[in-house]
Formats: structure tokens, sequence, C-alpha cells
């Protein structure tokens, strides 16, 4: 590996810091930590509301409830209760991909209904309204579930989406079900994910108890197929002879939320906003998680040795290996071919609640250093790994959000593996119902970044200048005025897939092709070069 | 004339909105003035949507502040939050101006934000606070045209002061893109005049790259010219929308006796020649040869491209103004705006096109508050050749195979819709080509030879 001097990680804090009112710095700097000698001890700030003013990348509860956990689901209609707004901007402006059963199969996902909330529901209340708009999509579409969204405004009129959604639900007798992710709740997106996860296992999760055929069943939890990423994955664990029961929410359809308590265990891909429903899973029915990353042709390889050891079958783990082995070969060869163009070049990436740290492991393997890292609407845990659970403060926005009670179930708990499976598993190394976090898996003298906003952004690139950012839309065009390319790692910017290994190829070319391109040169405009020379001659 | 307008058959489900919220209209007037930043007043969710939303169609950082909300504010009010918020925005970017504008929560609530305001300005004592404006801006309550004018009248209503009389000139551009309010500039220098376009997000919405960071980035409005409107000599308003409406223009013509002019969106050569007469009026000066030259061959190239558009059917939607100038628009080369829809619910489409239709003979469905559930109830029946408007069509266009031409807002899936031009005999003139060009194409390719001229 090259060679890299980087700046001192705790001077840049500083610089990052020294703007602020000297309250806002303070605060801040509990939410910049620099990855130090001992990483087990890094502590971070996360999960707290951001302060009024600063701009933050962060979304609202609604955001996380609607358009994250539920929006990849096709045939669960959408109904979002609230002014016009909220609906129109979350409106199929993820890039999740789905593939209907069949052509005539139900998938509303390119749809987007709302109630268009007005003065007059605002003033006199808009159940009236909700109910109807329920019937005349009931009787446009005839749909198996609908979901119910509240947006800020619902919760203050005082419009109960819960009892609207029974009523509607015993007229029409399907599944209807409410969500109250009102914006102002929790301190980000991150609130949503908890209340869908909540409102779908108490009202989808264990409906339908048909035993399911094949062999090594699985639901892939926190997938939410951006960029094809879950097509990708399904096809691996097909060719391998796993069966996937579910995906929580990628590619996913209500029938298979609906038995997905009958798999034998739960991958866990973005622990953020999916961990909840992985625990419900555990203590309800028995079903022990796994925290894997797809995301890295290295990490790839592990967490499917991972997967094929848990069910511990010596044919399927043989089939692995050499599935492994043969994918393998293809993308040796990309790596070869990029990394003497792209080693040793630097990267920042803040984005999401579990991206920032998957997404290191394929910078790894081309030889880039990431020097900070951080998320938008993480917690403690996903930045120190689960231990730090224990010792959490729950703040007051967070508060509110329902810990849902849950139960052994009497009939259908089963623990899924026996002592002796239990202790094998310890030996290899392979810990169930457990995350690391980022910071553990990060270098020494890098940053890592908690909601980082607009102004330390642009602070960072100017004292680092990486050749890469990676983030989300808002962040990417100011990125790219300062000369450096800006991918999106929630959208993708088009491109895609990048999970497995096909996809840590494509990511290679993809990041390759982005630095390499001509066109920063010409950004970085010929008449500054001049000028420097020009100083310099002045000054000789 | 038979004219049929109608009111939505499912009126309480709206199926995919034609419609956007009001703050996103009251942001887009914020960052068209020189070192202003948006403030929207409620939960942090609104400003990011909105920044998200604007940025994925003008492709450029666009930064909007929020106040962020927590439950606990939404049951003791946003005053707190607001100031915070203030401050916070004063230490950080130094701005010229902050514009608040209210969200459907702190409006459900009741927050009184000038009152707010007023109790934060006379506390502090610094004297280099920024100009505040204010403006309310509930969606449950009009759209964001209806934000986007009541915030460029909110600015005009803060700043404009008696003066004396001076030549200069105001021209408010309505909603249109970058590259039009480039190309009105150009219009107006090539008159003589002495101008200010408010709202000016010419550059803040497309400029090049930077030198260094720019908390705030340059253009826009200068808040100096501003303050000197009440001494201007002729405010010219675009957008029929605005007749009758107590504007920022009528209030000038008002309060300073500053000469209103109002005219639709000049897109098509009628429109485009009553707008340029209102130039003539105001600057006193002829028409400049080289726009003359510009309108000659926008005429040249109708008459080159008639046969391949007469009795063409296009479906019309998107933001009220803009609808009612594509209407005429397309009358005018004889394609017919078989369905004209507009999510906006303030009666203006309608009667603007029951003129167009009388005039021209022709009848043809207005809708008014659609979704484009309901558009693409009717649109099946009226078998049209293409669709003119903005990406939000794409999806139904897709579905009955229908080719869209773009314009307006929001364009966000092609790149340069903040370059597309609509105005003026240039904008008019890439405007045609790209619906001729659609057409040929579009037989071009159901041809089963392929033929390579036309
Ligand atoms: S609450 Fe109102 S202002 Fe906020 S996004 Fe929704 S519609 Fe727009
Ligand atoms: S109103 Fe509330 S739910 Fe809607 S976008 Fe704003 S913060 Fe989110």
């Amino acid at each position: 590996m090259k060679k890299v001097n980087l700046p001192d990680a705790a001077k840049i804090k500083d610089e990052l810091l020294k703007t602020y009112p000297t309250k806002v710095g303070r605060k801040r700097s509990k939410h910049i930590t620099v990855v130090g000698e001992k990483k087990e001890d890094n502590s971070i700030q996360a999960n707290v509301r951001t302060v009024p003013g600063i701009i933050t990348q962060r979304g609202c509860c609604y955001a996380g409830c609607r358009g994250v956990v539920l929006g990849p689901t096709r045939d669960i209609l959408q109904i979002i209760h609230g002014p016009v707004g909220c609906a129109y901007y979350s409106w199929l402006t993820r890039r999740n991909q789905t593939r209907p059963e069949s052509p005539d199969a139900p998938n509303y996902m390119p749809y987007c209904f709302t109630t268009d909330m007005q003065e007059e529901q605002i003033v006199f209340g808009g159940e009236k309204k909700l109910k109807q708009a329920i019937q005349e999509a009931y009787d446009l579409f005839h749909p198996k579930a609908i979901g119910i969204f509240a947006t800020c405004p619902v919760g203050l009129i005082g419009d109960d989406v819960h009892q609207v959604s029974r009523e509607m639900s015993r007229e029409l007798g399907i599944n209807i079900f409410g969500f109250s992710c009102e914006g102002y709740k929790g301190v980000s997106q991150s609130a949503g994910h908890h209340i869908a996860n909540n409102q779908l296992f108490k009202h989808v999760v264990g409906r339908d108890d048909e035993p399911i055929a094949g062999k090594y069943k699985f639901n892939l939890l926190g997938e939410y197929n951006i960029g094809g990423d879950a097509f990708v994955l399904e096809e691996m664990f097909a060719e391998c002879g796993f069966t996937l029961v579910s995906t929580f929410s990628g590619n996913s359809s209500y029938d298979d939320f609906c038995k997905s308590h009958n798999a034998d265990l739960n991958l866990v891909m973005c622990h953020r906003s999916i961990n909840y429903m992985a625990e419900m899973m555990q203590t309800k029915f028995g079903i022990p998680w796994l925290k894997i990353n797809f995301i890295g042709a290295q990490e790839t390889a592990n967490s499917m040795r991972k997967l094929a050891n848990y069910f511990g079958d010596q044919q399927l783990i043989e089939t692995v290996d050499k599935y492994i082995a043969r994918e393998m070969q293809a993308v040796e060869k990309a790596r070869a071919e990029v990394r003497p163009r792209l080693e040793g070049k630097l990267a920042l990436l803040f984005v999401g609640g579990s991206r920032a740290h998957h997404y290191q492991e394929l910078f790894k393997e081309i030889g880039m250093k990431v020097v900070g890292a951080g998320y938008e609407f993480a917690h403690r845990d996903d930045y120190e790994g689960r231990k730090v659970l224990d010792g959490l403060e729950v703040d007051a926005d967070s508060r509110n959000i329902e810990e849902l009670k849950v139960a052994n179930d009497s009939t259908r708990y089963k623990p899924r593996l026996s002592a002796d499976q239990k202790k094998k598993l310890t030996q290899q190394g392979i810990k169930l119902n457990h995350y690391e976090g980022m910071i553990p898996t990060m270098e020494k003298n890098t940053l890592s970044i908690d909601d980082i906003s607009q102004y330390e952004q642009e602070k960072l690139l100017e004292l680092y200048k990486p050749a890469l950012f990676c983030a989300g839309i808002k962040e990417k065009y100011g990125v790219q005025k300062n000369g450096i390319p800006c991918k999106q790692l929630h959208s993708y910017d088009y491109g895609g897939p990048y999970a497995g290994f096909q996809g840590a190829i494509n990511f290679y070319r993809e990041i390759d092709r982005m630095i390499n391109t001509r066109i920063w040169k010409l950004i970085d405009a010929p008449w500054k070069e001049e000028e420097q020379i020009r100083a310099n001659f002045a000054t000789s | 004339m038979e004219m049929k307008t109608n009111t939505k058959s499912k009126p309480n489900a709206v199926t995919n909105p034609c419609n956007l919220c009001t703050p996103l209209g009251a942001c887009l007037v914020f960052k068209g003035i020189k070192g202003a930043l948006p403030l929207l007043h409620g939960s942090q969710g609104c400003a990011t949507y909105i920044r998200r939303y604007l940025i994925s169609h003008y492709n450029e950082p666009i930064d909007i502040a929020s106040s962020n909300f927590t439950e606990r504010t939404t049951i003791f009010g946003g005053k707190k939050n607001l100031i915070s918020a203030l401050e916070n925005i004063c230490t950080q970017y130094t701005p010229e101006l902050i514009g608040v504008a209210t969200t459907c929560l702190s409006e459900t609530i009741g927050d009184d934000v000038p009152q707010y305001l007023r109790e934060f300005k006379s506390e502090q004592k610094s004297a280099c606070l920024p100009h505040i404006v204010s403006v309310s801006t509930p969606s449950y309550n009009g759209a964001y045209m209806e934000g986007f004018q009541a915030t460029i009248k909110s600015l005009v209503v803060y700043f404009a002061a008696s003066r004396p009389r001076t030549r200069r000139v105001v021209l408010f551009p309505n909603l249109v893109s970058p590259a039009d309010i480039r190309y009105l500039k150009e219009l107006l220098a090539d008159f003589g005049m002495n101008f200010v376009i408010l709202p000016d997000y010419a550059e803040t919405f497309d400029g090049g790259p930077w030198d260094g960071y720019q908390k705030i980035p340059q253009g826009g409005t200068r808040i100096a010219d501003l303050s000197e409107l009440g001494g201007f000599a002729s405010a010219i308003e675009l957008g029929h929308s605005l007749v009758g409406q107590e504007s920022a223009g009528a209030y000038l013509e008002r309060e300073f006796a500053v000469k209103r002019h109002i005219s639709g969106l000049p897109i098509g050569i009628k429109a485009t020649d009553k707008f340029i007469s209102i130039l003539e009026t105001v600057s006193g000066k002829k028409m400049p040869e080289e726009i003359r030259k510009e309108r000659g061959r926008l005429l040249d190239a109708y008459a080159d491209a008639h046969k391949y558009l007469f009795e063409k059917k296009a479906i019309v939607f998107g933001e009220a103004d803009m609808v009612a100038a594509m209407a005429g628009f397309l009358l005018e080369i004889g394609v017919i705006p078989v369905l004209c829809a507009t999510g906006s619910r303030s009666g203006i489409l309608k009667a603007e096109l029951e003129k167009l239709s009388c005039e021209s003979g022709r009848s043809f469905e207005i809708r008014e508050g659609v979704d484009f559930g309901e558009i693409e109830e009717i649109s099946g029946k009226l078998k049209p050749d293409f669709m003119l408007g903005n990406s939000k069509g794409y999806s139904l266009a897709r579905r009955q195979g229908i080719p869209l031409v773009r314009v307006g807002f929001p364009i966000h899936d092609r790149i340069g819709g903040q370059r597309v031009l609509h105005l003026g005999y240039r904008g008019t003139q890439q405007l045609f080509d790209r619906i001729v060009n659609t057409i040929i194409e579009n037989t071009q390719e159901q041809s089963s030879i392929g033929y390579t001229y036309m």
C-alpha cells in the first residue's frame, strides 16, 4: 500500500469548530471524533437534534418511515395523509427497483396517493377525507393492504390514523394500518425507521404460517434495492442454494412479509434502519440475526461464508466456496486494472446510517484511503457497536418513539440453534445478534463526524482536498463546484448495482472513471496556475 | 364556444399530484436575492425535502435552513427555535437577508412569526443585523406559485420606500428558468433600459465552479436596488395570473405610482409581440434590428415546419401561467392543446384559456386542481401526439407511449432543466424545434423503412 502523509486529524477538527459560536462549537465538538489508537474507546455523540439554523442533510421521521422502509414495497398501497408537499417530495425519488411477479401483478411504487389536506381539514379535521380517500384508492386498485402515513399537521389537529385504519379495515376487509410518523418526531429519519419497523411487525409479520419450501431459509433485512443491489444478491443466494424468504424491503411484497417469521435466520444489512425488526423477530419467534455486509468483494465473501456456516451443511459450504472462488477471478482482474490509478487517493464518506461503513471496504480494495466518514442519522451503536446500547441515554426526542413490548410467541417461538451449534459458531468467530460498529473498522488519525453540516463539509474539502466525496444529491453539486467528484451513495447517480461481486467490479470501474476523467483538470482553471507562476516571479 | 371544464371525479384521494407546496415557491424567490438565505419555520423535513427537490432540478448546491421543530415545539410554539435559528444563521453565514417562510406545521399551531421577528429585532443590540423578511406560506392553502408571488410581494413591501422618480424599470419574470432570466436581461439591455429583475436566480441557480467556498452563492437581485423601487418609472409583471391581483406590481403602482404593465409569459409570436410592445412603450425605443431578425427566423421556421404540426394534439400540464402561455403558442402553430391541466385551483387558467378558445375557434378540455390520475383517465380518450410539461408527467407518458417534451419546472429526469429557454422569440424558436423534432422522430421511428429525409 502506498504511504500517504495525512494531516493531523485533531488539527482538522479544531479548524472545523473555529467559526461556530462557543455554545454550538461545544455541541458540535462531541459529534466529531478523531479515531485514535484504541478504537474501542472512541466515543461519539449521535442521534441528537440538529441545532436550528445549522443546515443539516437530515430528513424527517416521515421520510424515514414512508420513503426508506415502506417505499420499496410494491404492493402495499400507501396513502399520505397531509398537505400535498410531503407526499410529492417522497414520490419515486429513491431509486428502489422492483420486479412484480407478473406483468399484471400490482406495483404501486410509481404512484403517489395523498389526501392533499386543505384549510378546511386543518380547521375541522381530516378523518372524513382520509376515509373517503381510502375508499377511492380501494375502488381503483383493490390492494391487499394499505398503509396510512401521517405528516406533521395530522397529529396536531387530532386526526387518529389508527382509528380510521381499523374502521376502514373492517369495512373493506383488507389489512389497513397507520403510521404516526409526523415529521417532528425524533431527530431525523431514524425515528421513522423505528415506527415503520413497529407497525410492520404488529400488522404484517406473522400473518401467514404456511410452511415454506426450500432449504436454508432466511430473510434479508435492511436492503432496499437501490440500483438493483437486491437483484444481484437474490441471484447469488439462488445459485448457492439458499432460500430467501423476504427482503425488508427491496423488491419486496406484502405476502413475503406475512410469512417472513418462518425463516431460520435474519441477515442484517443496514443495522440502523432495521435492527428493531431483527430484535423483535428474535424475541417473538426465536430467529437469530447476523450482521453481514454485501458491499465490497471481500466482505461479500466473508458474509457468504458466515451464512453457509450458520446452516453448517458441508456441501453448502463447499458450494459457496466454489462460487466465491469463481467470482473472485473477475474481481481480481478488475481490481488490478484500476488500482494503480487510484492507489493512495483520499475519500470522504458522509451518508446514511450504514453506507458510510459498508463502502469503506470497497475503497480499501482499490487502495484508496477513507480519511473521514460519518452518518446523517445513525445512533451511537452504529458508530461504536452494540456494546454501548446498555449505557445509552435516551433523550426527550427519542423517548416519544414507541418501544414495542414483545414476548415469546407461545405457539410459534422456536429456537433455531442447539447449544452445540451455538458453540461451534462462536468458535468460528461468528457472532449472532451483534454489530461492532463503524469506528472500530477505521484507521487511526481519521475522522468520524456525525450529522455533518454543510459548512463542515466545505471545510473538509478545503483541508483534505480529497479525490472523491461520497454523499447524497444535496451535497453533490456543492462538492463538484470545487472540482471534486461526488458519488451519490443514496441513489447511485443512475449507476449500480454495487452489491456483491459483480457490484464491486461496477464500483471499481465507476470510481476510476469519476476520479480520472479529464474534466477536473479543466475545472482547475489554467489561469489559476498562471497566477501562481506570476506570483512566483514577483517574489523571486 | 363550448368549453368543458371539469372538477375532479374523485374528490378526496389525490393520485400523483400535479402541484408543489407553498414554501418551495418562497425559497425560489429568496434564492434570487443577493446574499439571502431562506429559513423555513417548521420541522427540518420540509427544508430538506425542498432543498433536495430544487437541487434535483437546478443541479446546484442550494441551502435552506430550518428552525427544526421538536415535538415540544409543536406544543409550546416555535419562538425559541426561530430565534436560535436566526442567531446561528447570522454568525455562520453573515447573510444580507434572511427570508423566513412558514410551513404547514408552524401555521397549524398558529405561530405569529412577524411578532417573533419584531421581538427578535428589538432585543438584538448588534447593529449589523441582516434584513429579515417573512412570508406566510401554509401549503394547505395555495401552492408553490402562491408562495412565489406572496414572497415577491413581501420583499417589495418590506423594501420599497418613497424615492425621487427615476427612469428605472423592475421586471417580475414569474417562475421561469435561469436561462430565461438571462435572456430577459439581454432583451432589456437591448432596449437600453436601466432595470432590476426580481427574483434573479440566473446565477445562484446556474453558476460556474468556485474558486473557494461560497457560503452563499454569488448573484441575485441587490438589496440596494430593492430599496429604490419606490422611485421606479415602471413595473412589468409576467403572468396572466397577476391580472386583478394584489401583486407586487399592483402594490408599487398604488403606493408609489409606479406604472404597472402585465403581459402573459412571452411564448409564441403573438405573446412575445405583446411583451415587446410593452418594452417599446416603457423604453420609448423601437424593437432593435437584431430582435426583429430573431422574430423573422422564428416565422420562417413556422412556415417551414407547419405541415408536420398541423392538427396535432397535445396535452399541456403544469403551472397555470406556463400552461396558458404554452396553449397560446400551440394554437398559433396549429397544434390543438386537447387538454390543458394544472394542479392549481386559482381559476386563472380557465379564464385565460376560454379567451384563447374563443379567438381560435377551438374547443379543448381545461382542468384545474387536477392530479395525474385524472389526466391519465382522460388522456386515453384524447389520443394526444405528445405531452408538454414537466418531469412528473413521465410515468403517464411512458404508460401511454406518448412522447413528453419537457418544459417548466421541475425537470429532474434530464440534465439542464435550468437551461431550458422558453421565453421570447429565441425561446419559442428552441421550443418549436424541439416539438417539431419530437413529432418527426416519432414518425421516423414508427416507419418501417426509417427515412433519413423529411
Ligand atoms: S408540511 Fe407543508 S410545507 Fe412541509 S413539505 Fe408538507 S406540504 Fe410542504
Ligand atoms: S411536514 Fe413534517 S412530515 Fe412533512 S416533510 Fe415536513 S417535516 Fe416531514
